[in-house]
């Protein structure tokens, strides 16, 4: 790598454009070593270090000297830059600028593929860091005069391909030269992505909790391999080690949390990624902010929706017309929290749009200083190459843009783009502008013309007439219609005199006939007021609520002392119902029960009516999740995930349950594969962050999974072990036993090899670890019991364990806990034989018992399926209560802190209107520690905020529309529903 | 593929064997006499200590317990118990498909576009254990609905206690359903916008133009027979319905305009935003079959109790409205039908209003309230006791049910499990 470095600084030090040690066929050898001076410039050569009428030397594509008073050497040309001004070219940081991407390996049979296709490589094959973009780097002339155009000078490109994406090519755009010159760096940074490659068809990761699984054993086995222990050879590990020290880029996509997630990924592996991120990190800044990463931002913003049409209108949700008008802000926002920054062109579908995009930013309260440097010093820095590019001291290369001014300025024109030395042009700075009024006089008749630009119109007095006007390298030509009969044609050919007042030439009637014309200039064209005072108007952005969606708060709701008075109390513990009973929560807990309570301070509620109970627990959701972070199915195990990398804090659902008086759930993954991930449990405090929702030192729980998912019994091809039970509990034998000789090895103290899965399968051996096993009928239940017993451990809880009823003693017996739907079966076979009394009759057996909702849209009535338990069955209210509040509690081992109203425990709490298993109840107000996140006045009032931002955004679009501006079709979110049996989306 | 015929076939000798339905209950042959009960009579009203008597499958008698009048027959005293007609269960697939992940066991969707002669009918299995779960929560009827393609096919009603459909049949081909199309498309992915779907008018116009040929067909010599046109005839002599399921406020009004082109009975099925174009479905007299209380609203910017108030909106309009079971919906679920109901009363429906949904007003838009949905002299007596409120998961407990008079067994194949286990273990 430095070998090669070496080698092309070498070669871009010592040689001239002609390559000096190759031979010439062509004529005699000449040496190019013209020295430029650019003088009278204001030059920038930093955003910060500004040089007014200062003179740039520019020698064998280097910055030699930049300054007030340099001295310029003889035979130097130069270039009088009087009123103009030379800023560093922009650097693009993340670009797969001339590498092309490779194509979706095929897939004819259409079946899931585990092995890798390679050998000698990393085991699974969307982790490539060995590929060196440079090996398939091809010069895009094209492309390169589109990003010269927007004011790029050097380009850091890269194979965009992989989970582990290899190592990028730095390319200075210089067209005219060949790759032995722009080149600058053959290994200018390790990437990485969120995307498989497109090369394989290896199934695994096929979630984004898989991707963080395999990043993370990635980089434990790095280490091993450093330290020298591994047996076999692995090409991928050595690449990714020789990378370590370049700048780590991580293009995270659409999703803030995704960065925050890898950043977290990093942190525990030892590397700071620069990440590419969402464009909208505005709405978690805090949160980016403390990763203290460098950030890659783009500035696609998207267009307005067309919402002329009502009834399209009305299917779009607040939070994408939110975007639309926040979207320009971020920058902004990223700048004043000072997180180091810099801008790519990157999901641009055109660059022409880059700086248009910019000056829109700069709109929104971007500084421009900020602005430049992130465009040129910062990625300078972020690349290791301060030195060479992003600023125009000594030495750096001449990669430097002439502008007419300022240079975020609407109306000021970037001329030239000089990349190493050379000069590409994008607007003549020599060319006169001629605009102004001339009265063009021919065979004794006068016209009017006004030129503006090099465009210009004919006018008979001040009536335009049909004609067509051309202006280029001094000369005229304008072809008139005849107004009366547009078949026939006058034309006007001629040029301008040297002082660029007025022209003259030949006219050619529309009968062929010659005679000679003059135009002379009466007044300069009034300029167009310039509107640069607009600027200090930033446009109205709507404020950003926590979460960033309808229903969000406009600020982070805060913890309350409160007092219900009068309360019907159901308090979940021995005490049972009381009646006239007032409940003080304080400092987050619960901390009186009793009657005629005062406290100082507090916010009395009259609860006189009402019934006051604990929040409702959910023992199994999979709400709160990114849609294809459910299930991680690639493997038969995937105890490596972890659903806590796959939260999604403003999922819609969470407010929904807090209107069902849900305060608590376990998230679990899903049930593609006999050992699923590992469980995030969370308190649904809407608003927070997804690491605020977790709980704090909260018991470890994974999910297994039995029957007919595992042995995928309704996929259209079996060839995957298991295809049967009894190849699932040999799935769970082999997983075990392995955990068992990895866990002995570990505590010999001899070096092992880190491994993620094993880690936490040794957990489960060792008793640091719950199981939560999905199951229907009979025969696996008892299975997995015996082969938990057999491996001295317990499962925890039985979920769903439909047939439960059938083997009750046994696992009363075994010491399982069962989480149970209330109702459900007959949607597969082997629920056939599933019962309601199912709850009942294990919890008469003496088994503790949950109702759970493995469903959004059960979730938020689980105070009605617990009443369900009444009906079939018999249980007692009180019982039946118990399934949906302190039963769940003690099934995920939190009933110390909740699941009960009982002093000390967290003030997690539901005031219902009715009794709280009446179908008539509703949830008045659902309090988690101590604050409010649901409440039924708030509610109504969000409501009406919700309809008043929405028809504001909208007449904001429609006037954006009418004013000529771009539009898009409206957006609408599928809101899909994530179940056990939600596969992951990419499971190719 | 072999190996699932293999298990399919397995999987039906089992049902064939071992699981047959409850038994059927005989004619009724002596009578009965409710007494005490909280009656809800299905049309709005309520009597306290009523006096419900019924024969030869007849209601007979309906009135206050406080009349001094001869009890005939069985007195069953029900003091502190309510009495209901029997909920009936509209735009289901029960008795259709058996277990949804096993193909062999499903007969709710045909192929083809225009399946207007298809006939629900014919494959209801009587002896599903489905079914015979619906009953102890008293939902005794459903209108059994096939699916798919445009012209669906054509639904009957049946109650939940018969030997086969034949018996079951309360209402043969009470109306043919179809499918609207809808005026916008969407397509799934990153980036996909909501359009105007180019082909809306088309679709109508085809759909126009199958009627018309329906109607000039049934005018000329109807030779050769086409049995696809032939099926449409009950449309136009208006002795079927037109259930459309549709569920825009653009496309109801558009299914609205058609329906009165064409000279047929509408029933509205789905219905997401009839709330909208209340006026028109007002005007113009059309019932709407909402669905179920118990759904996630479609966008997140809805208020979270929307699809609790869907009944609500309609009803205070005058709308005649009951609740339908939707396509996708678990057909198992049905028997929460009651607590649907439930929640429309929780969220401002009058509660014998939401009663009335599920019993009389279903019965008046399937065309069988002459003989069932309310508690009225000389309606079949079909109806149930129940412990408590029926629309509330800890009233609906069911003492008695009687279809057409007959005493219903309340036990099902999950309550014989039930029982055999809890006795296992009282046993140990």
């Amino acid at each position: 790598m430095k070998k090669t470095l070496l080698l092309f600084l070498f070669l871009s030090t010592l040689v001239g454009q002609a390559q000096e040690y190759f031979p010439t066929n062509s004529g005699v050898k000449t040496t190019e070593n013209t020295t430029v001076a650019f003088i009278n410039a204001k030059i920038y050569v930093t955003p910060t270090q500004i040089i007014n009428k200062g003179t740039l030397l520019v020698k064998d594509g280097k910055v030699v000297s930049v300054g007030k008073n340099v001295r310029i050497p003889n035979g130097a040309k130069t270039v009088d830059l009087s009123g103009k001004s030379i800023y560093p070219s922009f650097i693009e940081v993340y670009s797969d600028f001339g590498i092309q991407t490779p194509r979706q390996q095929p897939n004819p049979n259409r079946i899931r593929q585990y092995e890798a296709n390679r050998k000698g490589y990393y085991w699974n094959d969307h982790i490539r860091p060995e590929t060196n973009g440079f090996d398939s780097f091809k010069y895009d002339s094209k492309k390169a005069t589109d990003l010269l155009k927007a004011g790029f000078g050097v380009v850091n490109t890269h194979m965009n391909d992989g989970i582990a994406s290899g190592s990028g090519v730095l390319v200075a755009l210089n067209s005219s030269s060949t790759d032995a010159y722009r080149i600058l760096d053959t290994k200018s940074a390790q990437y990485f992505s969120v995307n498989k490659s497109r090369l394989s068809r290896q199934a695994y990761p096929g979630s984004f909790i898989g991707k963080t699984a395999l990043l993370r054993q990635v980089f434990m086995d790095a280490k091993w391999y450093e330290s020298g222990n591994a047996k076999n050879k692995d090409l991928s590990l050595e690449a990714l080690i020789a990378n370590k020290n370049l700048t780590q880029i991580f293009n995270a996509g659409q999703t803030n949390l995704n960065a925050i997630r890898l950043d977290k990924v990093g942190d525990e592996s030892g590397v700071q990624f620069s990440f590419v991120g969402s464009g909208h990190e505005y709405e978690d800044i805090q949160e980016i902010k403390n990763m203290n990463a460098t950030m890659i931002v783009p500035v696609n913003f998207r267009t307005a929706y067309d919402v002329s049409n009502p009834y399209l209108a009305n299917q779009m949700e607040l939070s994408d017309m939110r975007r639309w008008n926040q979207e320009p802000s971020n920058l902004a926002v990223i700048a004043k929290n000072n997180v180091n920054f810099t801008i790519t062109t990157h999901t641009l579908k055109s660059v022409a749009v880059f700086q248009k995009n910019i000056q829109k930013a700069i709109q929104y309260g971007l500084d421009e200083t900020k602005a430049l440097e992130a465009l040129t010093t910062v990625p300078a820095k972020l690349l290791g190459k301060s030195s060479e590019i992003g600023s125009l001291q000594n030495g750096s290369y001449a990669n430097f843009l002439i502008t007419s001014g300022p240079i975020f300025d609407a109306s000021t024109k970037v001329y030239e783009n000089w990349v190493q030395g050379n000069k590409h042009v994008l607007s003549d700075m020599n060319a006169i502008d001629v605009s102004g009024e001339y009265t063009l006089s021919y065979n004794n008749k006068n016209l009017n013309l006004s030129i503006d630009g090099t465009k210009g119109t004919l006018k008979n007095g001040t009536t335009a007439l049909k004609s067509k006007f051309s202006y280029k390298d001094n000369w005229v030509t304008i072809t008139m219609n005849n107004q009366n009969d547009s078949s026939k044609y006058t034309r006007f050919v001629g040029a301008f005199d040297d002082n660029q007042t007025s022209f003259s030439g030949t006219i050619v009637d529309e009968s062929g006939n010659e005679s000679s014309f003059t135009a002379i200039k009466k007044s300069d064209k009034k300029k167009a007021s310039k509107k640069k005072n607009s600027k200090s108007t930033t446009p109205m952005v709507v404020p950003v609520t926590y979460p960033n969606v309808g229903y969000g708060f406009a600020s982070k709701p805060k913890q309350e002392t409160i007092l219900f008075k009068n309360a019907t109390v159901w308090t979940g513990e021995k005490e049972g119902i009381l009646k006239n009973t007032d409940v003080l929560l304080k400092d987050g807990k619960i901390a009186q029960i009793g009657t005629k309570l005062r406290a100082r301070g507090a916010r009395v509620v009259d609860a006189t009516g009402k019934h006051l109970s604990a929040g409702i627990i959910d023992e199994h959701t999979h709400i709160a999740i990114f849609n294809g972070s459910v299930n991680e199915g690639g493997q038969n195990s995937s105890a490596e995930v972890t659903i806590e990398d796959g939260i999604n804090p403003s999922d819609m659902n969470i407010y929904r349950n807090l209107a069902g008086g849900v305060t608590s759930a376990q998230l679990l993954h899903g049930s593609a594969n006999p050992i699923g991930g590992r469980s995030a449990i969370i308190k649904l405090k809407w608003g927070e962050t997804a690491d605020n929702l977790v709980y704090k030192n909260a018991p470890k729980f994974i999910k297994f999974a039995l029957g007919e998912n595992v042995k995928q019994s309704s996929a259209r091809v079996n060839y995957r072990f298991p295809q049967t039970r009894m190849g699932v509990e040999q799935v769970f034998t082999d997983y075990f036993q392995r955990a068992k000789e990895y866990d002995a090895a570990k505590k010999s103290g001899k070096p092992y090899r880190k491994d993620l899965e094993m880690e936490v399968l040794a957990e489960i051996l060792n008793k640091e670890r719950f199981v939560t096993s999905h199951s229907y009928v009979q025969s696996e239940i008892n299975m997995l019991m015996k082969v938990a017993d057999k491996f001295n451990f317990n499962i925890n809880t039985f979920t769903h364990i439909l047939e439960g009823y059938k083997v009750a003693d046994k696992m009363k017996a075994h010491g399982v806990g069962a989480s149970t739907f209330s109702d459900w079966w007959a949607y597969k076979f082997e629920v056939n034989d599933a019962i309601p009394y199912n709850a009942a009759i294990m919890h008469d057996v003496g088994i503790t018992v949950a109702i759970n909702s493995d469903d959004r849209e059960m979730s938020r009535r689980l105070n009605q399926e617990a009443a369900k338990t009444i009906k079939y069955g018999g249980m007692t209210e009180l019982e039946a209560w118990k399934m949906v509040t302190i039963n769940p509690a003690k099934l995920l081992h939190l009933d110390d802190r909740v699941g009960s109203i009982k002093v000390g425990k967290d003030a997690d709490v539901v005031l219902w209107t009715d009794h709280p298993m009446s179908i008539y109840t509703k949830a008045q107000t659902t309090i988690i520690d101590g604050t409010v996140y649901f409440d039924l006045e708030q509610d109504l009032a969000k409501r009406k905020a919700i309809q008043k931002e929405r028809s504001m955004l909208m007449n904001m679009m429609l006037n954006e529309k009418n004013n000529g501006g771009k539009v898009q079709a409206p957006k609408k979110n599928l809101n899909r529903a994530n179940t056990c049996e939600t596969e992951a989306t990419e499971l190719n | 593929m072999k190996k699932q015929l293999i298990y399919s076939m397995l999987f039906f000798l089992c049902i064939g064997n071992s699981f047959a339905q409850q038994t059927p209950a005989s004619k009724q042959t002596k009578a009965f006499s409710i007494e005490g009960a909280t009656a809800h009579l299905g049309d709005g009203t309520v009597i306290d200590d009523s006096l419900i008597m019924f024969a030869d499958g007849k209601i007979t008698f309906v009135g206050s317990a406080k009349m001094k009048i001869a009890r005939q027959g069985t007195v069953i005293n029900a003091r502190g118990k309510h009495v209901y007609p029997g909920f009936i269960a509209v735009n289901s697939t029960l008795g259709l498909v058996e277990i949804n992940s096993v193909k062999a066991s499903s007969d709710e969707e045909e192929l083809g576009t225009m399946n207007p002669h298809i006939r629900s009918l014919i494959a209801y299995n009587a002896e599903s254990k489905v079914v015979e779960t619906m009953r102890p929560n008293g939902i005794l009827m459903g209108q059994i609905t096939p699916r798919g393609g445009r012209i669906s096919g054509t639904s009957s009603v049946v109650q939940f206690d018969a030997w086969n459909w034949e018996d079951a049949a309360l209402k043969v081909d009470d109306g043919i359903h179809m499918n609207w199309p809808t005026s916008t498309t969407f397509r799934w992915g990153a980036g996909e916008g909501v359009k105007i779907n180019e082909n809306y008018s088309k679709n109508i116009n085809e759909l126009s133009d199958y009627l018309d040929a329906g109607k000039d067909y049934l005018k000329g010599s109807k030779s050769p027979k086409n049995l696809e046109l032939e099926a449409l005839k009950g449309l136009f002599d208006k002795t079927q319905k037109l259930y459309m399921h549709v569920n825009g406020e653009r496309e109801i009004t558009d299914a609205v305009h058609f329906a009165k082109k064409h000279g047929v009975d509408l029933v509205i099925v789905g219905a997401d935003e009839a709330h909208k174009v209340t006026d028109i479905l007002v005007k113009n007299k059309i019932p709407v079959v909402i669905k179920r209380a118990h759904l996630i609203p479609g966008n997140n910017d809805d208020n979270y109790d929307k699809s609790y108030k869907t009944a609500l909106h309609l009803v205070e309009k005058g709308i005649t409205v009951t609740i339908g079971l939707e396509e996708g919906h678990v057909r198992m679920n049905d028997r929460n039908l009651p607590f649907n109901a439930g929640t429309y009363a929780a969220h401002g429906l009058d509660k014998e209003e939401a009663v009335k949904l599920i019993t009389l007003n279903a019965a008046k838009i399937l065309g069988i309230d002459n003989i069932v949905g309310s508690l009225t002299v000389g309606k079949d007596a079909t109806l149930f006791i129940s412990e408590g409120d029926a629309l509330d998961m800890r009233g609906n407990i069911l003492t008695e049910a009687f279809i057409q008079g007959r005493k219903l067994s309340l036990e099902s194949h999950q309550t014989k499990l039930w029982k055999r286990y809890s006795n296992k273990y009282k046993n140990q």
